[in-house]
């Protein structure tokens, strides 16, 4: 019996090329567990736009659907002329942080106030992974980068509190570690025609674990787990409480 | 909205905005800009009522990357910039060329660099509008001269994106996107169609044919088209490390255009027996060519011209055809002097190339300028 994702990908290109431990496939897996769930047999009716980087490399060229591997960046303006002209099509985006949150941020915060139903997955694994680990614009404080040798001195961005600030209808933070809560998320999305977004902070063992002392993944993992506040309980919180860690959960939630 | 067979009396970018209606554009996106705004404020009244879409995006860099979004969603797009925002678009001008995405980008070239006089004109995006982009490409690039030509070449602009299934840019410039001309808008326009692939019986990224381009896939119809600006295979897939890929891409990309480079190329070419003289020029400072040789003329002195309604792919026979018949070729341009190369490439050593040049500021080269440099040609 085939593996019951093999139905929305491209069998050519497997295995995919992500490091071993990447958080990728396991997004991956979310995005397609939430599919099959809700019964799609395949994407047809489904465009999947990408910027540059590895988190672009999730659809581009693994899905089986229509996949516009677009500039560093610009994945949202592309999937803003298609949304535009094909109304009727699932018009998706997923991209990384660098390419979303750094080059391309302008676009991201237009499109959340253009309100077309576009739906961004963004997948933060807080370091420019795919050429070798410089320092993001979410890369946390005082880390270690190829680019940051003395640590970072800036503030990450934390662009799922900017979607909710804009009033994007949907806005959700999660991890890798919290695998259902992610999938049940990208269920809610996929069939309403609503700007939407979803961040993933997701694990970079070859590139961001190594610099924060992180051997293996599943270490990541569990630093996700021990670090993650639920929005509800983050809510009654202290600044100086939450410093440093992630919030997770819904931001905001008009869709139902 | 202008009729078919009706005379008007209107402004360059007017024009241009009304034939891209009438070539069948049914997107635009764009960034306002001096001196190209008009385009899109006459746009965005009438692309609704035909049933496109009409957005200004946040910058020019999302103006192109939208356009050539709507373009895979099956629409003729446009956008219009001037120098800044077409230095800012050239990223996804390459992008186009390389995932082969039809597209007009209309460029009212004012004075540069950087921000420069925004209202004034000039012609100094001449080599930016050929090799703009980084890497191995070829374009396609017209020039107007008038109101009317705003209006044709806008048409000719859709229709050579979509029979080569590529970017096309209409380098126009302040002085005739500005101007206010007669336009005589034709009984009947000729408006090449996409041609788009339904199925996959044949690649949507090679052709047999080098001098054609592939059909362009549908979307969201189960065809999984894979696009990519990356190096890529007939199917879009990634080849990032495989030179015979690159190689036979680019190579098909080129001469896709450069190949059908006489079948593309227009221009006026009026040779005088006996004229000792010639003009290579185009847009604004033809203008003021017709305007010198008229003025001789009327003196006696015969006087060759070559004006170049296409600027890319670049008529090298054109300029050879000329510089066999006259012993000097004046090339008048509204900048330091970019045109003037091409023809000297082109003229080889066959006859002399004086290069008249002028830094502007928003003064057109004027004919008596011209008329001076013949002047001192005949003592």
């Amino acid at each position: 019996m085939k593996h019951y994702a093999i139905k929305y990908l491209r069998e050519e290109v497997l295995p995919t090329p992500f490091c071993p431990g990447c958080g990728n496939g396991m997004i991956i897996n979310a995005l397609f567990k939430a599919l099959t769930e809700l019964g799609y047999e395949d994407l047809r009716n489904f465009v999947f736009c990408s910027g540059i980087g590895c988190g672009a490399w999730i659809p581009s060229p693994h899905f089986k659907a229509d996949t516009i591997h677009t500039l560093h960046g610009r994945a949202i303006p592309v999937a803003t002329g298609i949304k535009l002209m094909r109304p009727e099509l699932n018009v998706f985006v997923i991209s990384g942080d660098g390419d979303l949150a750094g080059i391309g941020l302008s676009h991201l915060i237009h499109a959340a106030r253009r309100e077309l139903g576009i739906k961004v997955i963004m997948v933060n694994n807080m370091i420019y992974g795919m050429t070798g680990g410089q320092v993001s614009p979410t890369t946390p404080k005082g880390v270690k980068t190829t680019t940051t040798p003395y640590g970072n001195l800036e503030k990450p961005l934390d662009v799922a509190k900017i979607m909710a600030a804009m009033k994007v209808p949907y806005v959700a933070k999660w991890t890798t570690y919290h695998m259902i809560p992610l999938k049940n998320s990208i269920k809610k999305i996929i069939n309403v025609d609503k700007f939407s977004f979803i961040e993933v902070i997701s694990q970079c063992p070859t590139n961001y674990g190594k610099n924060v002392g992180f051997r293996k993944p599943f270490e990541m993992l569990k630093w996700f787990k021990e670090n993650s506040i639920p929005i509800s309980k983050a809510k009654d919180m202290k600044e100086e409480e939450l410093e440093g860690k992630i919030i997770v959960g819904e931001y905001v939630n008009q869709i139902e | 909205m202008l009729k078919m067979g009706e005379k008007y009396f209107i402004q360059g970018n007017i024009a241009c905005a009304e034939a891209a209606i009438i070539a069948g554009c049914r997107f635009f996106a764009a960034y306002p800009i001096t001196p190209a705004s008009e385009i899109g404020e006459r746009l965005s009244e009438l692309l609704p009522s035909v049933g496109g879409r009409f957005i200004q995006m946040e910058d020019e860099i999302a103006s192109i990357n939208a356009v050539i979004g709507a373009s895979w969603a099956g629409a003729k797009a446009m956008t219009a910039t001037s120098g800044p925002g077409f230095s800012l678009m050239q990223e996804g001008i390459g992008y186009a060329f390389m995932t082969e995405t039809p597209c007009v980008i209309v460029v009212v070239q004012r004075v540069g660099p950087a921000t420069g006089q925004a209202s004034k004109g000039a012609q100094g995006n001449f080599y930016q509008s050929r090799w703009g982009t980084h890497g191995d490409y070829s374009a396609i690039v017209l020039a107007p001269n008038s109101v009317q030509e705003m209006f044709d070449l806008t048409i000719k602009a859709f229709n050579h994106a979509e029979e080569y299934r590529t970017p096309v840019i209409l380098l126009a410039d302040e002085l005739t996107a500005h101007m206010f001309e007669p336009v005589e808008v034709p009984e009947k326009v000729e408006v090449k169609e996409r041609r788009i692939a339904l199925d996959n019986s044949e690649p949507f990224f090679d052709s047999k044919d080098p001098l054609k381009a592939p059909p362009m896939p549908k979307l969201g119809i189960g065809l999984n088209v894979l696009v990519t600006g990356s190096t890529h295979n007939e199917w879009g897939y990634r080849a990032t490390s495989d030179p015979i890929v690159h190689r036979k891409l680019i190579t098909r990309l080129y001469y896709k255009i450069e190949g059908n480079a006489k079948r593309i190329c227009e221009y006026e070419l009026d040779i005088h027996d006996g004229s000792k003289i010639g003009i290579v020029s185009y847009g604004c400072s033809s203008r003021s060519a017709y305007g010198a040789i008229e003025i001789l003329s009327e003196e006696g002195l015969k006087i060759s011209h070559l004006r170049l309604k296409t600027l890319w792919p670049f008529p090298d026979w054109a300029v050879e055809e000329l510089s066999s018949k006259v012993d000097v070729i004046i090339v008048p341009e509204l900048s330091l002097g970019q045109l003037v190369r091409e023809v000297e490439r082109a003229a080889y050593d066959k006859t002399k190339i004086i290069s008249l040049t002028k830094v502007g500021g928003g003064e057109l080269i004027k004919p008596h300028e011209i008329i001076e440099v013949i002047r001192r040609l005949q003592k």
